[in-house]
């Protein structure tokens, strides 16, 4: 019986075992790890005698104006970030959805932008959002003055309140690209008789798209969200390469975790790192609660 | 260390002599290098650096070379880590020395940067070797207090740059009216004729980047409150809340509105380059800024301007690279070759011939150095010599941190209240 058991059992849990072990030691083990430096005093790289200070370094962080300010930056960010790759990826779907000639060839030039490192792109970003104006003007905003737009130009990322904002620009325009696939693939998963059925019944186009399409859509939307949401809390690269890490107005947790990491306060860069990493799962946990729900209703 | 090391040459004769025993051949050179006990200068050492291109990597070829002919037994191991102006490096060290496997030598801002590795414990105390060499001739002793931490110095100066100088350009002073041979006692007489330059149209200072922010804000500091007053800075005696900073902090302020306005996406040779096409007039940045002259043809004199800040004459606003004896080097005997080398001043010209600075040691020969390097060192030997907050001689690496974010804080803000207060919690946090 126990033999019987073992058998059926046994070779799966082998077959898994070692990724276990891995994500076990390299992924679990090491945020337990980081967590526990971050309730340290390691503020310096050897620390030598290095005592427990309980939820210090967060209190000292919330305390922190520049943090504070740095978490508002990242909320304008995720939020223009999301919205414009989600409105852009949907516009340019639906477009192909309506049958565009050359669909593959648009699809192909949206989707292109995805393959470039945020690194390079982001050298190149950093001289079209050049904030010079008037005469010593370059970039975007050289654009807009030849061409009679001249109002149109601005400070770009440098601007105190809104300047993350200019970050999400390349941002959405390397992301969107990859949302319109997600829902070009969206709309292709919904079955023409629905549409049909939907038309027999004298739905206006408007009522079709609100009543029958975008309910079978949403279930894209929310992974779009996610997959999108989740890299944009991770910002680091575009803003190392756009701005460079003591620019104030670009200010974000990663950035700071970074300044702190390489001044050595350990103990303040683990914790930055694990409130970081909480705010990723506030979005993280309940999609996988809902998808896990999803599959158990379907099943 | 060393008794670990001897096992392993032990180890690698006997494995020779089976080998040699085994093939029963007569040759018997195989073990030579292996049984040398180091205390000669023989064996090898690993200079770390971040110097791997341009005139830093043509300056170390040229100090190597001297090196090789001063010590021909030893074998230089080039240990250079490319990347990020020394970041890369700097993250390469710290794990290389938390895992206990440090280079024969590393590169090293000189002063307080220092500081977080004696506090850990990871360089020696190099005083005893520079009285045994005689090194204390060779600096001078202005210099030395600045190098000395509780008495004991840890590194040798390899290479001298001087942070407080202006690059003008004579063309666009003219042009704005004024008089290009002006000499400036203060910075408000300074800022007077900054201000003519702005009413005819140009830049009158130009600025890159938060670190070049940095950098111009320690000159203001060290025009307004002299060098004891910017010295004190750094050792609590001078208030960073006090009435005296917060005129400092003012006159940067009408300095800082005075500048580019696309700073942020600029880096020195950007604002340096202003400068040079006429664009801008004034441009504060450390010599290094003059290869950027002379390899455009530009002249001393007639094609640009350089003199020291204004308020900040005879003084020399130092900062220099500087090599160290890690603890548990793997042979400090190599090491201390190596220190001896870039003391000495057949070394120290070699190496800043080619890097553009100037020699740290003041019994080098200079008589092939170029104009502006003159001037330099006949500063260098005259004046009262400060350590440069910008580049990692004042202050360790994180109040400089502290310093910088609490800049590029103000340079977006523009709450000079707010900086002032920054910069005295940094300091309350990282002094003593």
């Amino acid at each position: 019986m126990v033999n019987r058991g073992w058998r059926s059992w046994g070779p799966p849990v082998l077959l898994i075992l070692p990724s276990l072990i891995l994500i076990g030691v390299f992924v679990y083990g090491l945020i337990g790890v980081n967590f526990n430096t971050s309730l340290t005093d390691q503020h310096h790289r050897i620390g030598g005698d290095v005592a427990y200070v309980g939820f210090d370094n967060y209190r000292t962080l919330f305390q922190d104006d520049t943090f504070v300010y740095s978490l508002k930056n990242l909320l304008k960010y995720t939020g223009a970030f999301l919205v414009g790759t989600l409105v852009m990826g949907f516009l340019w779907a639906w477009l192909l959805e309506k049958g565009v000639k050359g669909e593959g060839f648009f699809r192909a030039v949206y989707l292109f932008p995805m393959a470039v490192s945020f690194i390079a792109s982001g050298v190149v970003w950093r001289w079209l959002l050049n904030n010079a104006e008037g005469d010593r003007a370059g970039g975007l905003n050289r654009l807009f003055d030849q061409v009679g737009l001249g109002f149109l130009q601005n400070q770009w990322w440098t601007d105190p309140n809104w300047g993350v904002v200019a970050i999400a620009l390349p941002a959405v325009w390397q992301l969107s690209g990859y949302v319109m696939a997600l829902f070009l693939a969206g709309f292709r998963g919904i079955p023409d008789e629905l549409r049909e059925a939907a038309r027999v019944d004298g739905a206006s186009e408007w009522q079709l798209y609100r009543h029958v399409i975008f309910p079978q859509l949403s279930p894209v939307a929310l992974s779009a969200i996610v997959i999108v949401g989740h890299m944009s809390l991770k910002v680091f690269d575009l803003i190392m390469a756009i701005a460079g890490q003591t620019n104030y107005t670009t200010q974000v947790p990663a950035i700071q975790m970074w300044v702190e990491f390489t001044r050595g306060d350990y103990a303040r860069s683990a914790a930055i790192g694990t409130i970081l990493l909480v705010i990723v799962a506030f979005l993280i946990i309940p999609y996988l609660v809902y998808t896990y729900r999803q599959e158990r209703l379907t099943r | 260390m060393n008794r670990t090391r001897r096992a392993m040459s032990a180890m690698v004769a006997a494995g020779a002599l089976v080998l040699l025993a085994a093939c029963g051949g007569s040759d018997s050179d195989g073990n030579n290098d292996g049984s040398s006990d180091g205390a000669a200068a023989s064996g090898e050492v690993e200079v770390f650096t971040w110097w791997a291109e341009g005139s830093e990597k043509a300056g170390l070829d040229a100090l190597v070379g001297v090196f090789n002919d001063q010590y021909p037994d030893i074998k230089f191991v080039n240990g250079a880590v490319a990347g990020g102006a020394g970041s890369d490096a700097k993250n390469v060290l710290a794990s290389r020395l938390q895992t206990n496997d440090p280079p024969g030598t590393f590169q090293a801002h000189a002063g307080a940067e220092l500081t977080d590795y004696i506090n850990n414990g990871q360089i020696e105390d190099l005083t005893q070797m520079y009285e045994d060499n005689g090194w204390n001739e060779y600096f001078p002793q202005t210099l030395l207090d600045r190098l000395e931490q509780d008495g004991k110095i840890y590194s040798v100066p390899s290479n001298i740059h001087r942070a407080n100088v202006v690059w003008a350009n004579p063309a666009v002073l003219e042009d704005a009216g004024v008089d290009p041979k002006a000499t400036y006692a203060s910075l408000d007489e300074w800022i007077a004729d900054l201000q003519k330059i702005k009413a005819a149209g140009s830049i009158p200072l130009s600025i890159a980047t938060d670190w070049t922010q940095v950098h111009l804000f320690e000159t203001v500091l060290l025009a307004d409150l002299g060098a004891d007053g910017y010295n004190g800075l750094w050792d609590g005696t001078t208030d960073w809340a006090g009435a005296e900073v917060g005129a400092a902090l003012e006159d940067y302020q009408t300095l800082f509105e005075l500048t580019n306005q696309d700073r942020q996406s600029l880096d020195w040779p950007d604002a340096t380059q202003l400068v040079i096409d006429g664009d801008a007039a004034f441009n504060v940045m450390g010599d290094w800024a003059v290869a950027a002259f002379e390899e455009q043809g530009k002249k001393l004199g007639t094609d640009y301007l350089a003199y020291p800040v204004p308020g900040t004459d005879g003084v020399f606003d130092f900062l220099a690279d500087s090599f160290t004896l890690p603890v548990g080097a793997p042979d400090p005997a190599t090491t201390e070759a190596w220190l001896s080398t870039v003391a000495s001043p057949e070394g120290q010209t070699a190496f800043n011939m080619k890097k553009g600075s100037i020699p740290a040691n003041i019994e080098a020969d200079t008589s092939g150095f170029g104009d502006y390097q003159q001037t330099a060192i006949d500063s260098y030997a005259n004046d009262d010599i400060v350590s440069s907050l910008a580049h990692g001689a004042a202050a360790p690496i994180s109040w400089l941190t502290d310093i910088t974010s609490a800049v590029a804080k103000y340079g977006s803000t523009g709450d000079l209240g707010g900086f002032q207060d920054d910069l005295a919690a940094a300091a309350e946090r990282n002094a003593g």
